[in-house]
């Protein structure tokens, strides 16, 4: 972002960055900064929160007054990451002959079409459908259980975007399940990852990707990296 | 040290190119002025071109769009803060309210999102795609813009 800032400034047009990494912003020095210590992802800091988002954007664009730079400020607030997975209830087991993942992947399909329905669209899709969520699980299963990865026949080929869709297919579900308050910024990762039989599948196919030899952005951006 | 305390050690050692002599653009008072958002959440609505892995490109969004699709490679940030609202990360509905309560002057008829996750000399969006998106936002009248990272 403060790489684009400079390249803005250079076609005429004022710029301001919300900074979410402090130390990349005083080394690139984008004309006017404001650094925001929000979870990543959430450069407004607080979702369904106008009056914050507000405030952010305010401080922001105070800093156009400047009259010399580079500027860089800090918004007064640090917003942490929650690292506690969000309450989200699962479905029971149903299908006792499916891999658990499967099964609960069925289960929730209600809920993503609750969300599909109430947004009217949905980042699933990069290299599966909804409908194909259950069928990339049970791929991911068999690659968990010893099958040679390269020949599971992972669809669209691309472990990273099939599991992006599998995570945003139980996300937008979950979100639809979950009661109280917004979740925080690691919130839903950690449910995802620590709670759902999903969540341990994909940790399991991409150890045992891994173990088998596979290249490092094979296995590496399945999951977040501390995972 | 969590998932974030991770990615912020990790991203503050990745090269940092430089800009020896910075522009300065004074903009005109923010009451008169056009505003866009660019944002690196890779959302692009619905319909368009998906991003690619290690896309170095843009797509626009006009400003009446709200069904957009998250398409960053990235598992490495919270994904769910954008799907309750859209406005955490392109706050186009923060923007409009501004307009009509006069503090800012007009909110832009596209905007633009580009992929966070760019290779590491940021050379295409340095030299190619970044001075072409910023051209076309000059051409629409833009005056300001407002930069939000993922």
């Amino acid at each position: 972002m403060s790489v684009l800032a400079h390249v803005f400034e250079a076609a005429g047009i004022a710029t301001v960055v919300l900074s979410s990494v402090r130390e990349m912003t005083v080394k690139v020095a984008p004309p006017r900064a404001l650094h925001c210590e929000f979870p990543l992802g959430r450069p407004l800091g607080r979702p369904a929160d106008p009056a914050f988002q507000h405030d952010v954007l305010a401080r922001a664009f105070a800093l156009l007054g400047a009259t010399s730079g580079p500027v860089l400020v800090d918004y007064p607030e640090v917003v942490e990451a929650d690292d506690q997975p969000v309450a989200c209830v699962l479905p029971p087991r149903f299908d006792p002959s499916l891999p658990a993942a499967v099964d609960e992947a069925r289960g929730l399909r209600k809920a993503y079409d609750r969300a599909l329905a109430r947004r009217g669209v949905s980042s699933v899709g990069r290299a599966v459908t909804a409908d194909e969520v259950p069928l990339a699980l049970s791929v991911l299963h068999a690659i968990a259980n010893g099958q040679d990865w390269a020949s599971a026949g992972i669809p669209g080929g691309n472990t990273i975007s099939v599991c992006h869709d599998i995570r945003t297919y139980y996300e937008e579900a979950a979100l639809e399940l979950v009661n109280g308050p917004i979740p925080g910024g690691r919130a839903m990762e950690d449910w995802f990852f620590d709670r759902t039989e999903a969540g341990a599948t994909m940790l399991a196919a991409r150890a045992a990707i891994r173990d088998s030899g596979g290249k490092f952005p094979i296995w590496f951006y399945m999951t977040p990296g501390q995972r | 040290m969590n998932g974030d305390q991770m990615m912020r050690a990790h991203s503050a050692t990745l090269p940092a190119p430089e800009f020896p002599v910075p522009v300065w653009v004074t903009p005109p008072a923010l009451a008169n002025a056009t505003v866009a958002i660019v944002t690196s959440a890779a959302l692009y609505a619905m319909g368009d071109d998906a991003f690619t892995a290690g896309d170095t490109g843009y797509r626009f969004i006009a400003r009446d769009r709200r069904d957009l699709v998250l398409g960053h490679w990235s598992p490495n940030f919270d994904h769910a803060g954008v799907t309750i609202d859209l406005n955490v990360v392109y706050p186009i509905d923060r923007l409009e309210e501004l307009a009509q309560r006069g503090i800012i002057g007009a909110v832009a008829p596209r905007h633009i999102s580009f992929a966070g996750n760019q290779p590491d000399d940021v050379a295409t969006i340095r030299l190619d795609t970044g001075p072409a998106a910023a051209a076309a936002l000059r051409q629409d009248g833009v005056d300001v813009v407002i930069l939000t990272p993922v």
